[in-house]
């Protein structure tokens, strides 16, 4: 593998559940230090083309590659370099802080050093003697991105890390979140139904709705062109920002 | 490198799941004390002679009265001098005391009243004899698959036939059995600690996991390094060793309070202990293998656990079920664990005794486990 190769490469997916087709021909490709956004409402098939990614449903048609790798076989190998942050993750809720991080970190082979930088990065130095069952909504969310982040990911996945924060909590993890695509050459995709969580952290948004991309690129490209269209088509009302974009893509509203 | 057993890993599981259960209140209840108590309340229950006060409804002919010549309860009444006293609510009634220094006085209780205010008590279960007359004869109204109604007639129609029982202090008949090991309480130990292991492992295992598939965790650990055996692997061991302690202290205290001993041999009981915590673990394992609702997983830990709490022999023999069941009943996992326990307990059985129900309880764990693995949803 280059350093030019993708670190995910999704290859025309297809998963359906009983009778909902949820992902019908996807195509991704993301690069080392890329953050992606998968912007899409409920139901849009987010969570299940991460799910796929991440090994823990396998597609009914098609191919994922991990760093040029099958999930089949080298899933040891994969589970290293993956980090994993889901909505809605509780922990044991009589641990604290510190056994919880301790606990994650065994699974690595992590020493006693690492479990502390984690505390540290998250910021849950004062809870660390703290039961997780004491703690806020988004120090809960803290503590799940921090031990994403123990192993040192090449890739992170981040499914709605910050649905029913609110915003002080979301800025938090942003801001977190900031700090590592500054320093590290980590690839994250991130899926979410917050446009403004979108436009701050990734450099690349894909747009999905009923299991297809509509729409895939940086906000300026994505808004842009669908301005230029918009020109062009006289009737069309202008885009303003990614809301905008995705009623004008399918009539309806993100949160709907 | 794929190694078979992580250390660190399986030390921070075990120690998580450790703290997990010893952190929790509840646990030192339900595990500990609450046996302890079932089997303190049970064990003085059945250890005191208790007296018994029971209602009679009598209900008379047309036109008699007690000690007419027509009566022949109000003859009985009147002849021997029954005492008339008033209950709490006005109400008279005679009081037959059949004293017993074995088996402890017997006190009636016996209401003159109409049929329909008789049938209305019987139904309320205020009392479950009714007496009534006819051709000069006592006649006995009851439900004949009532023990207590059964009991209540033996004695009554042993009275009217010999009336010099209500003089007898002293019951020469009975010769009670005191000697450890023929005891209620000797039957009922062994049993609550079967029963202990059965309860602290399918709630213990069976609900952790569904509790921890349904809020996602056993999803986030499996998407780590770590090994799946050993999320099990800590779970039941963790579970074993808590089942050690609690029927430990179980045992300890009723040593102490009853003078409970073991008079087999300790290492059989000890393996015949392990092979049923090792059957009760692969059943838990299935039960909790596939579903994330913790309903569904309440529904199936009492669809499992319940018929044998009834049916094994717990605190009852279950020799008294009919002849075609007992063979069924003797197949189940909770009868062979607590015969087994109760067999070192009490008879003085050793491995020759507990070895063919070991090896069955074990086999059927290893089966069980492996059954439910086959089917195991990590998220």
């Amino acid at each position: 593998m280059t350093p030019s190769d993708p670190v995910i490469e999704v290859r025309n997916v297809f998963k359906s559940f009983k009778t909902v087709q949820a992902v019908r021909g996807i195509d991704l490709r993301i690069y080392p230090g890329q953050f992606v956004a998968l912007l899409g409402p409920n139901g849009a098939g987010k969570t299940t083309l991460v799910e796929m990614i991440e090994g823990i449903q396998k597609p009914d048609r098609g191919d994922i590659l991990i760093l040029g790798k099958r999930w089949k076989g080298n899933e040891d190998e994969l589970r290293k370099v993956i980090g994993l942050s889901l909505q809605e993750t509780r922990f044991i809720d009589k641990l604290t802080v510190k056994e919880t991080v301790t606990l994650f970190a065994s699974f690595f082979d992590l020493d006693n050093s690492r479990t502390d930088e984690i505390i540290y990065l998250v910021g849950l130095e004062e809870k660390r003697k703290s039961y997780v069952v004491n703690l806020s909504g988004g120090q809960r969310q803290r503590l799940a991105l921090g031990i994403a982040l123990l192993n040192d990911p090449k890739i992170l996945l981040l499914d709605e890390p910050t649905t029913g924060l609110d915003p002080n909590a979301r800025r938090e993890i942003w801001a977190i979140l900031q700090k590592l695509k500054d320093r590290s050459q980590t690839s994250m995709i991130l899926t979410t139904h917050y446009m403004e969580e979108a436009e701050k952290l990734c450099e690349r948004i894909v747009i999905i709705d009923q299991g297809k991309i509509l729409k895939e690129g940086t906000l300026d490209e994505l808004v842009g062109a669908e301005n230029q269209d918009q020109k062009e088509n006289s009737g069309r009302i202008p885009v303003h920002n990614l809301d905008d974009l995705f009623t004008q893509l399918t009539g309806r509203h993100l949160h709907e | 490198m794929n190694r078979p057993f992580r250390y660190r890993q399986l030390n921070q599981l075990i120690l998580a799941h450790f703290r997990e259960i010893t952190r929790e209140p509840g646990v030192l209840f339900w595990g500990i004390i609450f046996p302890i108590l079932m089997s303190l309340g049970l064990g003085i229950a059945f250890t005191k002679k208790a007296d018994v006060f029971r209602d009679v409804a009598w209900v008379q002919a047309e036109n008699s009265q007690a000690g007419s010549s027509g009566s022949a309860l109000g003859t009985f009444l009147l002849t021997h001098q029954v005492k008339r006293v008033h209950d709490k609510n006005g109400a008279v009634c005679y009081r037959i005391i059949l004293p017993d220094d074995k088996l402890g006085n017997t006190t009636f209780n016996i209401r003159m009243m109409d049929w329909p205010k008789a049938m209305v008590l019987l139904k309320r279960g205020n009392l479950t004899m009714i007496l009534g007359e006819k051709d000069g004869k006592i006649e006995y109204h009851f439900d004949p698959l009532n023990p207590d109604a059964q009991l209540i007639y033996l004695k009554l129609s042993s009275l009217f036939e010999n009336p010099s029982l209500m003089q007898r202090s002293a019951n020469p008949d009975i010769r009670p059995l005191t000697i450890a090991g023929t005891r209620y309480i000797d039957f009922l130990v062994p049993g609550l600690i079967a029963m202990g292991v059965m309860m602290s492992i399918m709630w213990g295992i069976s609900y952790e996991i569904i509790d921890n598939r349904s809020k996602k965790l056993l999803r986030r650990m499996v998407a780590t390094p770590m090994k799946k055996s050993h999320y099990l692997i800590a779970l039941i061991t963790v579970r074993i060793g808590m089942n050690f302690v609690e029927s430990g202290l179980l045992f300890l205290f009723t040593w102490l309070a009853f003078g409970i001993k073991v008079q087999g041999s300790v290492p059989a009981l000890i393996t015949i202990f392990m092979a049923g915590n090792i059957a009760f673990a692969g059943i838990a394992i299935l039960m909790s293998s596939h579903t994330a609702k913790t309903e569904i997983g309440n529904g199936l830990i009492n669809l499992v656990s319940m018929p044998m709490m009834v049916l094994s022999g717990i605190f009852f023999s279950y020799h008294n079920f009919p002849e075609w069941s007992q063979s069924i009943i003797q197949a189940f996992p909770l009868t062979m664990l607590a015969d087994g326990v109760r067999s070192v307990f009490i008879e003085g059985a050793g491995f020759a005794e507990i070895t063919i129900p070991s090896l069955i309880l074990t086999s059927t764990g290893i089966v069980f486990f492996l059954a439910g693995l086959k089917i195991f949803r990590w998220h």
